[in-house]
């Protein structure tokens, strides 16, 4: 256990301290949704497991962009230009 | 290709000194006090903020009404590509250069020629790079403990950890060949700014949706 912070295995390419690899996981488990409600301070998620469910949330959110891509350029043929400069004037004064 | 994106930097351009003028002095103020706030804590905590979304949802609706221009309308799945493709370029200039990942996605159009031929060389030198690294390193972990845990991290040497770390890699653009750390950090970034793309993007179908119902049933 002591060996913890001496021994660097992969030398140059790693210099990154195990509390900073950690606190880089810790903080994004917070971010996915899955694992949020289960964050014990006791309960440490394997990071095998947090990358994979980051994997799949980034790969669900592209999948969520791409639905709404088409939906959008659907929507778009149908409004003409006066409706678009209202929108974009909404927008920018809300 | 250069052309489009020769055509869209003046779109940006102007539209930030439009956005300049139009928005309140006040409101500018407010929204770059928010940024540096947002900032000292965590990146992305400023997807979050509601200046963030507006920001992004203009040049959205800049870039979008760009890919309207195109009087010859392709079939579905081209426009709904075109359409994913301006979010994404816009998402990319909301970020303003800080990340990787937005430097990637306006660099990637410039170099989508180049990038069929690159991507056979360096799909085989990952699958080197991964072999090499799963034998060396997985021959010594294991002699240690077998559980998976956080605390294996440093190693970085463990088979399953560095696969979904290339997986990774490969899903947040621009961090193919990153190390580990700086892939974590610009997926908590990438998440955090689809997060925002998802919700601006909803928000603009559901009003253009809505002012269409509107529209064709005060028409009708």
């Amino acid at each position: 256990m002591s060996s913890r912070r001496s021994r660097s295995r992969q030398s140059g390419s790693s210099r990154i301290s195990e509390d900073q690899l950690l606190d880089l996981v810790t903080k994004l488990q917070q971010l996915l949704p899955e694992l949020r409600n289960s964050r014990r301070a006791d309960k440490q998620v394997p990071a095998a497991k947090v990358l994979q469910e980051t994997c799949n949330y980034i790969r669900s959110l592209h999948r969520e962009v791409d639905d709404l891509s088409e939906r959008l350029s659907g929507l778009l043929e149908t409004t003409d230009s006066a409706q678009a400069a209202l929108i974009r004037s909404l927008l920018n004064y809300n | 290709m250069a052309s489009t994106i020769i055509s869209s930097s003046p779109v940006t351009n102007s539209d930030r000194s439009k956005r300049r003028k139009k928005k309140k002095s006040a409101a500018a103020a407010a929204a770059a006090q928010q940024f540096k706030q947002a900032e000292g804590s965590s990146s992305h905590a400023r997807w979050r903020t509601e200046s963030q979304q507006q920001i992004y949802s203009s040049k959205l609706i800049q870039a979008l009404s760009q890919v309207q221009l195109n009087p010859s309308s392709p079939s579905a799945p081209c426009r709904g590509r075109a359409v994913r493709e301006a979010a994404d370029r816009a998402l990319a200039v909301s970020a303003r250069g800080r990340s990787r990942w937005s430097r990637a996605i306006l660099t990637s159009r410039i170099k989508l020629k180049f990038r069929k031929q690159q991507r056979r060389h360096q799909i085989k030198q990952q699958q080197r790079i991964v072999s090499a690294a799963g034998g060396g390193g997985g021959g010594i972990s294991r002699a240690r403990k077998p559980r998976v845990s956080v605390l294996r991290l440093r190693g970085k040497s463990l088979p399953a950890v560095q696969r979904k770390v290339r997986l990774l890699g490969r899903l947040v653009p621009g961090c193919k060949k990153e190390p580990l750390p700086v892939i974590l950090e610009e997926a908590t970034d990438y998440i955090a700014a689809l997060e925002m793309q998802v919700r601006a993007m909803t928000a603009l179908a559901d009003l253009l949706s809505g002012s269409n119902q509107a529209s064709a049933g005060s028409s009708g």
